[in-house]
């Protein structure tokens, strides 16, 4: 590294504390809130600083509301999707990586130009779809758009992630008798295992965090937790308390999930850019 | 990119006894495809069918709790968004959302990247940060948010009005003028972090002689950002920009759970309307007939970007 000035040092720290505060804000915000009774929360005039910390907003969401169950659906939903887009992104990222073959131009476009439809476009036909089918309210609908939604970054991450490590090791496994599986298995994915983590992270934060499908494809007993979440705002009034303590509930184990990884996803992210 | 393995996979095919060759390299030539298969089986479940069944509900008077009534109407859904002002008024605030919202992040993002290009110690830590808002739940942001610019028990508003830059609270959310460009305000500060992070690995590949020899040019911080930074990461901020277009061109979450397109049809976007004319009215047909507008539209805009972009000579990968 090379050092940087003192006044440089501090002119670039000024500008970082002022992101991270900018950034952070809304969340601390989010957190005073959650820990004041409600009815401090409106009356009395305002107040940066609770004039009194309780736990109450938290125990109400866990015995009033069905916050358990949604966060269980929500669990079941981001780890099947995170199976089933891991299996089809890897296999289609390593059939790029380590093939040439007619139609893979056309067909590594075809995943990236994906996102360019308006969700709404596939929502609405799929909801007759699923709804003709009686398949609303169960999960196969999320887990198939959501596997959709992930295609495009997770096989461009993994192509990424497989072409960093030399054919020239599975080939050697092979000629010792190891079948292509069996050296993708062997020497492949434990090599590329953090990239491979990375990806299924990722793939389990866009699942946990989706909405607009949610909400149509869900029935109260499958809902997830945005949109469980969503059910707190009421017509005319908000459950200000409540539903502060629920974004800490939702927030708190993806902010974990992408610190344990965060290097490897923002590489796997970038990769293209720096390929650019 | 393209790799000469599978030249060397051949080599060993080919010392395999006659009759079986055929099969094993047929099995050879076939296993790429049949690895890209299952991607490509979900992609048709769920993109290619569905937009086949758009196109049919297009074209048919369709809402769904009068599912024996279904009259094939031709193009008269279109006709209807055409004849529809709320469409045109919302397709206008679709352009203004767009342009407001990349054009910032592009920007600050810019700026956020130079910072955070500096070598310092607690870097990482502070990209990490702000990358938190791009892992936040759209509908979380939305309710944050929501809960800050509240009228009467908002932090933003007590604030502005404590330190007097507001000689009043303001319905940030419920005033036509205002309703739009606070939910852009929101979409910016959840998107920017992502361009930054995006800018900054591009600079980060930039190799340092460059500047150095700018320097013994004599060029001044300012210029070596223009002359050196920019021309180089130029690539990235085309497609970054562009994915970022997409996105935000489609992007419903934000503004439905803050406005919900309102007060009236003051915030509406046309993916927002559509969503709502497909969710409250569950009316398909139209909305499926607006939908595909809509990305007619994008594909139209996308394409011209490309060309533009060749135009330029700024070479996409």
């Amino acid at each position: 590294m090379r050092a940087l000035s003192s006044s440089r040092l501090t002119l670039i720290w000024a500008l970082s504390l002022a992101m991270m505060a900018v950034v952070l804000f809304p969340y601390l915000w989010m957190f005073l809130t959650s820990i004041q009774p409600e009815q401090d929360i409106f009356a009395g005039g305002f107040h940066y600083l609770p004039r009194q910390l309780t736990l109450l907003n938290y125990e109400r969401l866990l015995t009033a509301t069905p916050i358990g169950p949604y966060f269980v659906n929500s669990v079941i939903v981001a780890s099947l999707s995170t199976l089933l887009g891991l299996f089809v992104a890897v296999s289609a990222a390593y059939s790029f990586s380590r093939f040439v073959f007619r139609g893979r131009r056309l067909l590594m476009t075809l995943f990236l130009v994906i996102p360019m439809f308006p969700h709404v476009l596939i929502l609405i036909p799929m909801f007759v779809i699923m709804r003709s089918a009686g398949l609303i309210g169960s999960y196969g609908a999320l887990l198939i758009a959501y596997t959709t939604f992930v295609i495009p970054f997770s096989v461009w991450m993994l192509t990424g992630f497989f072409d960093a490590f030399p054919v020239d090791l599975e080939e050697a496994a092979m000629v010792d008798g190891c079948t292509r599986l069996g050296a993708v298995a062997r020497i492949l994915v434990p090599l590329a295992l953090p990239g491979v983590v990375a990806t299924g992270i990722y793939i389990f934060i866009v699942a946990w965090n989706e909405f607009l499908f949610a909400m149509m494809f869900t029935t109260k007993a499958t809902r997830t937790l945005p949109v469980g979440i969503y059910t707190f705002v009421g017509e005319y009034d908000v459950h200000w308390g409540l539903l502060t303590a629920g974004g800490m509930v939702v927030t708190l184990p993806l902010v974990t999930l992408f610190f344990l990884v965060q290097g490897q996803l923002v590489r796997g992210l970038t990769a293209g850019a720096i390929k650019g | 990119m393209p790799k000469p393995s599978s030249v060397v996979y051949t080599g060993v095919a080919a010392t395999v006894s006659k009759p079986t060759t055929n099969w094993a390299s047929l099995s050879k030539r076939a296993t790429p495809y049949l690895l890209v298969l299952p991607a490509l089986a979900v992609v048709a479940v769920t993109v290619f069918y569905p937009i086949a069944w758009a196109v049919s509900l297009s074209t048919h008077q369709f809402v769904l709790y009068r599912p024996n009534d279904t009259p094939f109407v031709g193009l008269g859904n279109f006709e209807r968004a055409f004849a529809d002002e709320v469409f045109w008024l919302s397709l206008q605030q679709t352009g203004i959302w767009v342009v407001a919202i990349v054009v910032s992040q592009l920007f600050l993002g810019f700026f956020g990247a130079l910072a955070l290009n500096e070598p310092y110690r607690g870097r990482g830590l502070v990209r990490a940060v702000v990358l938190i808002p791009w892992i936040t739940p759209s509908i979380l942001t939305a309710l944050m948010w929501r809960w800050m610019y509240n009228v009467n028990y908002g932090v933003i508003n007590h604030t502005l009005v404590g330190l007097g830059l507001l000689p009043r609270h303001v319905g940030f959310l419920s005033e036509p003028d205002l309703a739009l460009f606070s939910v852009i305000a929101v979409v910016i500060w959840s998107g920017t972090p992502f361009f930054t992070v995006m800018l900054l690995a591009a600079m980060q590949a930039i190799p340092d002689e460059l500047y150095e020899a700018a320097k013994i040019d004599g060029a001044s911080a300012v210029q070596r950002v223009r002359y050196v930074t920019i021309p180089f990461i130029a690539p990235t901020i085309a497609v970054t920009s562009l994915l970022r277009i997409i996105w935000v061109a489609n992007y419903v979450d934000v503004l439905f759970a803050m406005t919900g397109g309102g007060p009236g049809y003051a915030s509406m976007t046309l993916p927002v309307y559509i969503f709502i004319k497909a969710q409250a009215a569950l009316d398909m047909g139209y909305g499926s007939a607006m939908a595909l507008c809509l990305a007619a539209i994008l594909i139209a805009i996308v394409s011209l970007y490309l060309w533009m972009l060749n135009r330029l000579e700024v070479q996409v990968r």
